[in-house]
């Protein structure tokens, strides 16, 4: 009985170990996959370094009274008057969200709380087609539509305006605004439309009342991500607002005028052929400091919303 | 007999009563105008896109039936009714290289690392946050920093302003999204497969290359694409790396590298160029070149969506 023996195949420790081939190739892998994942932090290091260096020199060396209370951006005769592109941003921005906050949460209520599934999948690509359109064709169409057939229906405003910009930004943030949106929605329980239903509520007071309060956060999320959006945009108010560089300062939106993103834009154009002030190179690199700084806020703000909302359901 | 349908006919009046006083029979007009005005706003989105696409198509088409070929190939111009998008197509062109040879491996290697190595702990919310936050920064800053790292620091290698700068530049632009869409279709392979690869043996990576990436492949794919397209469309950081938006010289091909170290231009460069200029002619040749950008980076954004729905549909 006990000569029949089975005796189990003797391990060594090397056996557990594995081929060192193996190991090797793993390791290899592992350090090239920790590489290339950080390069996107020296990516980010890098975008600092870049502004920091030059910004700081325009920082420490120009003359205050050029960048806040005179009247105009002139950089090629050293006049940095922030407000200027302040103003323009903020007319862009107010104007593109006053397009973009209803028809993207309009379009973001529609699909979430009233398309069936079928109307939902042939209608959601119309916003998907629109945010797959770069900006510079909103620019173009800024110029050839909604200047002439908008703006200077009601204004008597230029081809060139900041408002037809603002416009088109607005149509630009439309998509964001409404998929952000629709996953906030989508994202309130089921249960708390039922709820409101066996109260007798009708469909529009379940939406206005129990749907939307409780899908808040997300909504401001999308609100201020489009807001970020909107003051990062180039193209489109490089092409639509008429500004050549220099700028006067400007509160009227029916005027031409510009932004942060778009004096950076007008500027670059020539960084190679045009020697002006001292500092005039340097004030490209304070305006995108300041632009990026802005952003950073509202995207790590929106971030924030975002996040209360998975963590409520 | 009798006694049922008497009950039946007083039930009927009941359940009747009750009906109308729960539903309250006056149509719900609020609810209605409300319904129109959501339905509304999609609508005003799609008339958009309609007008859009229809100004467009108008104002180019006449390039088009006129001097097809002689747009195609020409070079830029001062006079519009002269200037054509061959260097244009070209400089997107190799910027789309640039974007595949670059981001799409870094990319899929940063997923891979986030997804299936990295312990979940500190480091890796940390390499999380900062790539959605790279995700929102604008496009110029990158210009600024294609402008100092690429144009300036790395002149040597790149050339100073040119097509290689730019390239490499828009690369970095939209690998975080490259990340981003990998690393969601990375999350989404069911954790039984990579747990029966494991149960036989096999190591991290082999699972990662038998298993994981293969199941992914569509997701990626579509991500890589998108970002691709979104490469394809953006103007604003060319203009920080040198693009050029008057005359450019040289007569290179398609494909000749040489033309990497050299200035550049590209189709939104051109057409932010042409739709600027108010003078006769250039409205029509920025739709013409819009067109051609339109025709390429809408065909790019069908097939992701397509491959998206095909695989979308194949695990449900």
């Amino acid at each position: 009985m006990s000569d029949v023996s089975l005796q189990p195949p003797q391990l060594q420790l090397s056996d557990h170990r594995g081929d060192p081939r193996r190991v090797r190739t793993e390791a290899i892998v592992k350090a090239l996959l920790t590489g290339a994942a950080g390069i996107s932090i020296a990516i980010s290091a890098a975008i600092v370094w870049s502004l920091a260096r030059e910004a700081f020199t325009f920082v420490t060396q120009v003359e205050w009274s050029t960048v806040l209370v005179s009247d105009g951006w002139f950089p090629r005769q050293g006049v940095y008057d922030i407000r200027t592109l302040i103003v323009g941003t903020l007319w862009v921005t107010v104007i593109a969200m006053a397009v973009a906050g209803p028809i993207g949460l309009g379009a973001a209520i529609y699909l979430s709380e009233y398309a069936r599934p079928n109307v939902r999948k042939t209608l959601k690509p119309v916003l998907e087609v629109l945010a797959g359109i770069p900006s510079v064709v909103l620019g173009f169409f800024a110029v050839s539509v909604i200047a002439p057939s908008v703006v200077q229906r009601f204004t008597d405003a230029g081809l060139f305006s900041v408002a037809s910009a603002g416009i088109a930004v607005g149509i630009l943030s439309i998509p964001l605004v409404a998929s952000v949106s629709e996953d906030a929605l989508r994202s309130v329980p089921s249960a708390l439309r039922e709820a409101g239903y066996g109260l007798g509520a009708k469909k529009i007071t379940t939406v206005t009342t129990v749907v939307l309060p409780a899908a808040v956060s997300g909504l401001v999320a999308a609100f201020i991500l489009a807001v970020s959006r909107a003051i990062g945009e180039t193209m489109v108010v490089f092409i639509a607002a008429g500004a050549a560089g220099n700028q006067a300062f400007e509160v009227s939106p029916t005027e031409p005028g510009l932004t942060l993103t778009a004096a950076m834009a007008t500027q670059a154009q020539g960084t190679d052929q045009v020697v002006g002030e001292a500092l005039t190179f340097q004030s490209l690199y304070f305006v995108g400091a300041v632009l990026f700084i802005l952003t950073l806020v509202l995207n790590l703000l929106a971030d924030r919303f975002v996040r209360r909302v998975r963590q409520a359901y | 007999m009798a006694l049922t349908s008497t009950i039946g006919i007083g039930g009927e009046a009941a359940t009747r009563s009750v009906h109308d006083q729960l539903t309250d029979a006056r149509p719900d007009r609020t609810g209605f105008v409300f319904r129109l005005l959501l339905l509304g706003s999609l609508g005003v989105s799609l008339l958009v896109l309609a007008i859009l696409f229809y100004d467009v198509v108008t104002t180019g088409a006449g390039v088009f039936t006129d001097r097809a070929e002689a747009f195609l190939s020409g070079s830029l111009r001062t006079k519009a009714d002269a200037a054509g998008v061959f260097q244009a197509i070209r400089g997107t062109f190799w910027i789309g290289v640039f974007v595949v040879v670059f981001s799409f491996p870094i990319g899929v290697a940063s997923a891979v690392y986030l997804e299936e190595y990295s312990s979940k702990g500190r480091l890796a919310r940390f390499l999380d946050v900062n790539i959605r936050n790279l995700a929102g920064v604008p496009s110029i800053v990158y210009g600024i920093l294609g402008l100092t790292i690429f144009v300036e620091q790395l002149s040597g290698i790149t050339g100073g302003r040119s097509l290689m700068s730019a390239g490499i530049t828009l690369a970095i632009l939209v690998l975080p999204i490259v990340i981003i869409t990998s690393a969601e279709a990375v999350r989404a392979v069911p954790q039984a497969l990579r747990e029966a690869a494991y149960g036989v043996g096999a190591t991290r990576w082999e699972v990662t290359r038998g298993q994981v990436l293969p199941y992914a492949l569509p997701g990626i794919i579509t991500g890589t694409v998108l970002a691709l397209a979104r490469a394809i469309g953006e103007a604003a950081p060319l203009l920080l790396c040198g693009a050029v938006t008057g005359l450019l010289p040289g007569r290179e091909g398609l494909l000749d590298p040489s033309q990497l170290q050299d200035r550049f231009t590209a189709l939104p460069i051109v057409i932010a160029e042409w739709a600027r200029n108010p003078r006769a002619g250039f409205s029509e040749i920025a739709a013409a070149a819009i067109i051609v950008m339109l025709v390429i980076v809408l065909a790019m954004n069908t097939v992701a969506i397509l491959l998206r729905n095909r695989y979308e549909t194949k695990r449900s």
